[in-house]
């Protein structure tokens, strides 16, 4: 027999190659080091055996250039044809063998190629994500520059916004808090970075005001830069005087224990204000309706789609998604947010470009859709 | 009815915080107040397990002083309560945006970007069947109208105010969808609750 049979119990294998391969064994093992990775992975590949549908696993083993064996490292089923081997060391040679197994008997392949596994820097398979961020990134530079040399960018009325001064200016006159509350995201959420350039916002008008504020919070980070981002506020209205250290509480991280503080403060302290912005999961209904009971003006924000219809059933005005992103800008007139937002309009406007110009292109013949495809 | 003491002590519990339907009273406030002090004790003695012993001092403790950086910055965000040094406490914060934002931006252009285009795109292979490309039409008109909505350098006046207005009604579909779906998954949380207080509280349900 030119091949050697052996059960699949053995880990570890001592054997003559076969010279040639069977019907029943895999042919053609090829190994490569895996592409666009961190390195510590190799993929094999092979040809299945002629009678695949007998094969019940196929068997990789492997060999270091300094083992004196191969070692049975995984199996896959039978009608597959690839292996990721992810314990391998990067820099060391390997060569792999793959058996067949059919009824206990297993007929193994010849060895493949060497293969050494190395890390890679760049991905190639993201290249359109390093064009688009590359492209967004040069209008960002663009419009923060025409906006930062003065000139007027336009920025549609928002509603929500538009109502943050009667919403402080009503809890003036009822000389009752404001209640703001930036979500249960952590500060690495994108939604809860926008809360605190609006929290900033509204610190300052009430500064001026000289209206009681409360910032419950979830998370520590957030707890401290909540305070941070108040603190400045009054700063920068020349009044820090008026900042007291209670206006921004920490709570609690869990999500129903902070539902229910944020609860009592709006039945206890009754806020004439509530903002809800930033990110939120189940709890919004639960904040959102206990505020509407106590009559509070409502203005709510957040890119939790899921949580938008609540809000919008249970407030005052709500901004939706990106709305919440353009409201800091619309809310401070900073360049850097005004150039940002516009660069946003303008990624956007590309997007509508995309999507048609791809489609219609689908149409006649050219396809383009895999400028688009991410691995 | 359970003779458990901690089922009697969950019953109770989930009766106070019912309580607040009725109107704030004591009974809430000690469920609240309970509730916020045990969650709080409870992440103090989770992050000591499952964050600052594993990850930070028992590489330390086994010499890799590269963790000396993170236990520094995080020792930074205590520089708050010393008034001539908390600008320090900026330090840590910039880092934590920094990163968050680094690791998110380009996540957000693959997956929310990229490959929601490349699903919106229609194609003759959308039409496999004619329900199939109908629908596909739906989505990509759908995503083109609510991406006009959401354009904020014009007004919404003329062809600009047509589409954004076809797009907020796409919205408002999508939210009455996600609506009647996560009322549906209240309503569970509620039936699993009242069938804790019939079943293992008061025994009158298996």
């Amino acid at each position: 027999m030119s091949f050697l049979f052996f059960h699949c119990l053995p880990v570890t294998f001592s054997f003559v190659l076969p010279a040639t391969s069977s019907a029943s064994s895999p042919g053609d093992v090829k190994a490569m080091d895996k592409p666009n990775d961190a390195g510590s992975a190799i993929q094999i590949f092979w040809t299945r055996a002629s009678n695949d549908s007998l094969v019940e696993n196929y068997v990789i083993m492997r060999k270091a250039a300094t083992d004196p064996s191969y070692q049975r490292i995984g199996s896959t089923a039978g009608g597959v044809s690839t292996f990721e081997d992810d314990g391998v060391t990067d820099g060391t040679t390997y060569t792999y063998l793959v058996a067949s197994l059919i009824k206990g008997m297993q007929y193994p392949s010849e060895q493949s190629n060497n293969v050494t596994s190395k890390p890679q820097l760049f991905h190639t398979g993201r290249i359109n994500v390093l064009a688009a961020l590359i492209t967004f990134t040069l209008l960002l530079a663009y419009f923060v520059y025409k906006a930062r040399s003065g000139k007027n960018l336009y920025i549609r009325q928002i509603a929500g916004l538009a109502a943050v001064e009667e919403a402080v200016g009503r809890a003036t006159e009822m000389g009752r808090p404001i209640l703001y509350v930036p979500g249960l995201g952590d500060i690495d959420w994108t939604a809860t970075i926008a809360s605190m350039n609006i929290l900033g916002e509204v610190a300052k008008k009430i500064a001026l005001y000289d209206t009681e504020l409360i910032v419950p919070n979830t998370w520590s980070v957030v707890y401290t830069v909540s305070k941070e981002v108040v603190k400045e506020s009054f700063m920068s209205e020349g009044r820090p005087e008026k900042f007291k250290e209670d206006y921004v509480r920490y709570v609690t991280e869990a999500q129903f224990g902070f539902a229910a503080a944020v609860n009592g403060i709006m039945i206890r302290e009754k806020p004439a204000t509530n903002f809800f912005v930033g990110k939120f999961w189940a709890e919004s209904l639960i904040m959102a309706e206990t505020g509407a009971q106590t009559g509070a003006f409502q203005i709510a924000g957040t890119d939790s789609v899921l949580q938008l219809p609540f809000f919008v059933t249970a407030c005052d005005y709500t901004l939706m998604g990106e709305e919440l992103y353009a409201a800091s800008a619309y809310l401070s007139r900073e360049p850097v947010l005004l150039g940002s937002l516009k660069a946003q309009d303008y990624g956007k406007l590309m997007s509508l470009i995309i999507l048609g110009g791809l489609s219609i292109l689908a149409f006649l013949r050219i396809d383009l859709l895999y400028l688009l495809k991410v691995q | 009815m359970s003779s458990d003491p901690w089922i009697w002590v969950g019953a109770l519990l989930t009766l106070m915080i019912f309580s607040f339907l009725y109107k704030d009273n004591p009974f809430y406030k000690f469920g609240e107040h309970l509730f916020v002090g045990v969650a709080n004790g409870y992440y103090i003695v989770f992050y000591w397990h499952n964050s600052l012993r594993p990850n930070l001092f028992e590489p330390l403790g086994a010499g890799e002083f590269i963790y000396l950086v993170p236990l520094l910055l995080g020792l930074m965000y205590f520089t708050r309560f010393i008034p001539k040094v908390s600008w320090l406490v900026r330090i840590p914060i910039g880092f934590m945006i920094g990163w968050g934002a680094g690791l998110s931006i380009p996540a957000l252009f693959q997956a929310e970007v990229l490959r929601q285009l490349e699903g919106t795109v229609v194609a003759p292979s959308s039409f496999t069947n004619p329900m199939s490309g109908i629908w596909s039409l739906i989505i990509l008109v759908g995503v083109i109208c609510t991406l006009i909505y959401f354009f904020f350098s014009k007004e919404h006046k003329g062809i600009l105010g047509h589409t954004s207005r076809i797009g907020i009604i796409f919205i408002m579909i999508g939210f009455g969808a996600s609506f009647g779906y996560t009322v549906m998954a209240r309503v569970s949380l509620l039936i699993g609750r009242i069938q804790f207080l019939l079943g293992p509280w008061l025994g009158l349900i298996d």
